[in-house]
Formats: C-alpha cells, sequence, structure tokens
C-alpha cells in the first residue's frame, strides 16, 4: 500500500542518504491527552529517536474534565491533574517545550515554523491541537468563559468568588455537559445559577428525551433555573464587564458572570493552512492519518472518516487515547485502526451520567432502574441492535454494556429493561448472544 | 512525608512519597509509573487505576465506596481481597508503609 511506505520512519531512518535525517524527531504539536498519548505510545513501542512535544500553554499535559466539575470546586493543587509529571516525561527522553506557539507547517519540506522564528524538520509529524470554545460574536467582555484549560478554570473559579460576594447570578448559555456540569458546580458552591437552552430540552445532541428530563428534574430540584427555546442576541456590558445577557426575545437576564458552554470548534488552523484534508477537523482514517504523507491527527482536532463514508468528530478523553495509539502506530508504519465503542461520561451533583455507543439514528429506548430517582440506564436500539447506553448513576450497566457493545452483543429489549435479568450473563462464553 | 511502596508488573519497586492531598493514582501517574492508566482522571468512571493492596494493609484503609465497588467489579485484570481503584486511595502519616501492587494490565 503506497500510504504504507510513506510511514516507514523508523524502519528507513537507518538506511536514510540524508544524514541529518537520522537525527530528525517526530514532531507533536499540542501537549493534550491525545499528544501526551502518542510520544508514551511510541516510546513503548520502543522508537528510539527524538520526540518533540510542543505545548502551546504553560502547563505540562493535564486532565481537562475535572476543570468543570471536582477542581472548579476544590481547586486543588493544579499538579494534581498532569496526566504525567513533566519529570517524569522527560525522563522518557520526550523533550516537552511549553509556551511553545506553532506558526506554520510545511509538509513539502517535512518543517514547522514557530512562532519564535526557529524551524524544525521532522520525520514524522502529529498533530493534536485539540479544539477551540465556540464564543459569541460581539466586543470581548470581562466575566465572559468558556471552559477549556487551566487557564479558563483558574479565571472562572476566581469569578465565582466575586460573584458569591456580590450574589450575583452566573449565566450559562447552552444547556450541554460543560453548561451543566458548570451549572451544578456553581449551585454547589451557592451562586444563583440561570442555564438559558436554545433547544427544547437539555444534551439535546446525545440524549434520549427521557435522560434530558431526569437531569432537568435534578438540576431543578438543586435550585438552578432552566430556560429553553431561548435565543440569544447578545451580551451586555458596562466598562468591559459583562452584565447581562438579552435574548432576541427581548429579555434581558442580569449576570455577575456568564458561561458559554455551545460547543468547540476542532482546531484545524495550520492543518488547513499547510494543505491537508479539513472539513470541521483535520479529516482521518481509521488509523489517524492525514491525506498527508509522514502527518498523523489525533483526538479533538480530528474528523474521522467512518467505513460508510460519513465524518465522526468526537470530543472525548477516550477518543484522544484511542486514536493517540493508533496515531504513534501509523508513524511507525503499523496499522491499528481505532475501532472500540466510544464511550464518555459527565458528573452533575451527585449523577454520574456515562455514556457508551453512539445513539444518533436509534428507533427504540428501553429502560432499566428507577427513572424518577434517577438510577437508570436508557438503552438505544436501531434495527432491533443495541447501538448506544446511557447510565444515570448505573455503573455496574454503563461497565456490562461496554463490554456488550464492543463485543457486537446486543440483549432483547425485554432483557434490558428487566431490572432482574443478568446482562453480564451475556458475556459469558457459554452463554448465547440474544441478538 | 508518609510513603506507599509500589511494585509494578514486572516486579520493580519504587518507594513514593505521598505529598498531602494526594491520591496514590495521582502520585503514580505524576512519576509515570507503569500500568496505572487512570484515563478518567480520577473522576470514578473508568477502573483503569486498579491496584492490589497488600493483604497486611486491607483492612487498615477506609472500606471503598459503593461506587468503587461497582467499578471494582469490572476491572481487566483479575479482581483480589486487595483489589482498590487507587484513585481513591490517600495516605497519611497512618498509613506510612502502604504496600501495593499494579496489575499487568487496566485495558
Amino acid at each position: 500500500m503506497a500510504w504504507r511506505s510513506r510511514f516507514r520512519i523508523a524502519r528507513s531512518r537507518g538506511q536514510c542518504k540524508d544524514p541529518h535525517s537520522a537525527m530528525d524527531p517526530i514532531l507533536i504539536i499540542g501537549a493534550g491527552q491525545a499528544g501526551i498519548q502518542i510520544a508514551e505510545t511510541l516510546r513503548q513501542e520502543h522508537y528510539s529517536a527524538p520526540i518533540v512535544l510542543l505545548g502551546a500553554e504553560p502547563h505540562g499535559p493535564y486532565n481537562r474534565p475535572p476543570l468543570s466539575k471536582k477542581w472548579l470546586l476544590e481547586r486543588h493543587d493544579p499538579a494534581q491533574l498532569a496526566i504525567r509529571g513533566i519529570e517524569a516525561i522527560r525522563r522518557r527522553e520526550i523533550d516537552l517545550q511549553l509556551n511553545c506557539e506553532v506558526a506554520a507547517i510545511d509538509p513539502a519540506q517535512h518543517t514547522v515554523q514557530l512562532a519564535d522564528g526557529r524551524s524544525l524538520r521532522y520525520a514524522g509529524l502529529a498533530i493534536t491541537t485539540g479544539a477551540r470554545v465556540r464564543l459569541l460574536p460581539g466586543p470581548p467582555l470581562r466575566g465572559v468563559f468558556g471552559v477549556r484549560t487551566l487557564d479558563d478554570a483558574q479565571a472562572l473559579a476566581a469569578a465565582f468568588e466575586e460573584c458569591v460576594r456580590r450574589a450575583a447570578p452566573l449565566v450559562v448559555i447552552g444547556g450541554g455537559f460543560i453548561g451543566l456540569e458548570v451549572a451544578a458546580t456553581a449551585r454547589k458552591r451557592g451562586l444563583e445559577v440561570i442555564v438559558l437552552e436554545g433547544l427544547g430540552r437539555l444534551m439535546s445532541r446525545v440524549v434520549a428525551p427521557i435522560v434530558s428530563e431526569a437531569a432537568a428534574r435534578v438540576h431543578q430540584a438543586h435550585g438552578v433555573q432552566l430556560k429553553f427555546g431561548v435565543q440569544v442576541e447578545s451580551l451586555v456590558g458596562v466598562d468591559g464587564h459583562v452584565t447581562a445577557v438579552r435574548t432576541a426575545g427581548g429579555l434581558e437576564y442580569p449576570a455577575g458572570c456568564v458561561v458559554i458552554g455551545i460547543g468547540v470548534i476542532p482546531d484545524d488552523r495550520l492543518a488547513q493552512a499547510a494543505g491537508l484534508a479539513c472539513d470541521r477537523g483535520i479529516i482521518v482514517d481509521a488509523c489517524a492519518r492525514t491525506s498527508a504523507p509522514s502527518i498523523v491527527a489525533a483526538g479533538d482536532c480530528t474528523a474521522r472518516r467512518l467505513a460508510d463514508g460519513t465524518l465522526l468528530r468526537l470530543e472525548s478523553v477516550h477518543n484522544a487515547i484511542e486514536q493517540g495509539k493508533s496515531a504513534a502506530m501509523a508513524l511507525l508504519g503499523r496499522e491499528r485502526p481505532f475501532t472500540a465503542t466510544p464511550w464518555f461520561w459527565s458528573d452533575q451533583y451527585d449523577v454520574k451520567l456515562q455514556m457508551v455507543g453512539l445513539s444518533h439514528g436509534y428507533d427504540q429506548v428501553v429502560t432499566r432502574g428507577d427513572v424518577d430517582k434517577p438510577a437508570f440506564s436508557a438503552f438505544y436500539y436501531r434495527g432491533g441492535r443495541l447501538i448506544a447506553v446511557d447510565s444515570l448513576s448505573r455503573i455496574g450497566d454503563h461497565m456490562v454494556s461496554r463490554k456488550l457493545l464492543d463485543n457486537g452483543l446486543s440483549p432483547l429489549p425485554a432483557q434490558a429493561s428487566d431490572a432482574a435479568f443478568e446482562l453480564a450473563s451475556l458475556l459469558k462464553p457459554q452463554a448465547t448472544s440474544a441478538s | 512525608m508518609p510513603q506507599v511502596i509500589c511494585t509494578d508488573a514486572t516486579g520493580h519497586t519504587t518507594s513514593l512519597e505521598m505529598r498531602p492531598g494526594w491520591s496514590v493514582m495521582q502520585t503514580c501517574v505524576n512519576r509515570s509509573i507503569p500500568g496505572i492508566d487512570a484515563i478518567c482522571g480520577g473522576m470514578l468512571a473508568c477502573a483503569t487505576c486498579h491496584c492490589y493492596v497488600d493483604p497486611a494493609w486491607i483492612a487498615r484503609l477506609p472500606p471503598p465506596s459503593e461506587a468503587e465497588l461497582q467499578m471494582l467489579e469490572n476491572v481487566v485484570a483479575e479482581r483480589r481481597a486487595g483489589s482498590r481503584l487507587s484513585c481513591q486511595l490517600y495516605v497519611d502519616e497512618a498509613l506510612d508503609g502502604l504496600a501495593i501492587q499494579i496489575p499487568d494490565r487496566q485495558v
């Protein structure tokens, strides 16, 4: 396969005619979850040439999920968020460079230009630039936050304290995961919270109405005001600080601070400028290879081409890790398609929402457990086959469902909805699949 | 600072200094102890920071929560009496010298 021969970086290094290229490193642009995964997998696979990991932020690789949840409330030592400690990374001879902005990629020359003027050659390149928070149009105002980076969360935590002091409300724009996690955290901190959602229910892009409704009940029980079908027109500011959110209906919601949770934009700017195929994300195959030779991409910045030709964009830790492993193997000239069932999680108050599979296109939903509590799972079917499961405080259901879906097993809807039926029994070798 | 004695799947033993407020998992990933994946970063969502607490220490630790027990039912490596999720383990002076073993796989 032509593609494979173009990716035999490790194997061809020894025979390379250019004496300098033997020393050219694998460059990784972006020191987040996917970037550190690629570096670690390369070392695990005994890749011994230099690896350079370029991070735009001042921090080493850290876990982002706690930023809207536990960390935002407790604000413990940021070093505890580390995916790997910086010293441990450097001990593995991964050259981690922080505060490092990349200006351009030149695929023809195998070079990357940095904003500080340096030019770095590479033998192989990985792009793991993540995603940017989608913001509202208009001039920037203080007191308006996205939650993406540690610095975002630090600033938001300080704004929470200011809101508590002034008894000023938090307005969250967008009733998706990030917005609802921040809303839950703010309520725990004692803020008044209003969530403005453009559509008719919460998390509508990913979960069934019965899950949206359960989440809405939990938030309302904790004192969050939920407003549905609200189109935000603009943010109102005084002296450069936000004071209210104005809706298309002419209402104004006073705000001490505002969190914008209306999704993210895959950061494919460098790849686009370098001529790589992009479509709201860097297009990659199942092995994380881009349209350019010797360049892979992984994580939130990608749009993965599926077997049926459609593009899948997943923003999740699991996706970053799995694509990262595939990307590292691709750089070594090996194919490791990412086929695992995607999974996600969210924590809101004491409700643990865990999701596995993609429910898009479902034609039947059955529930298992206590919907009112809520402690239940929603099992999504398409054409009689299980495609996804959302669990609210049903950890066991989630863990078993991951195994069921990874193994292509599908309990009958009547089995899934019968809490007395042992789903794990379908996983035992002697059991025959219900499908 | 209290120490945790950590033996990985290859038999290599490391002594870890436990900073106040840091979980055993956070300390392990900070030091890049092989075999602790900790995919979810300590949110009790993945069961990939599984460890075996030395039998002599099991009863001296606070027992696992209901959520941790449910996650432990689904660890990939063999589950033993001392199976715990290291993201839920915090060590103070009273637990100085806690011995743990890392299983051979997490996923």
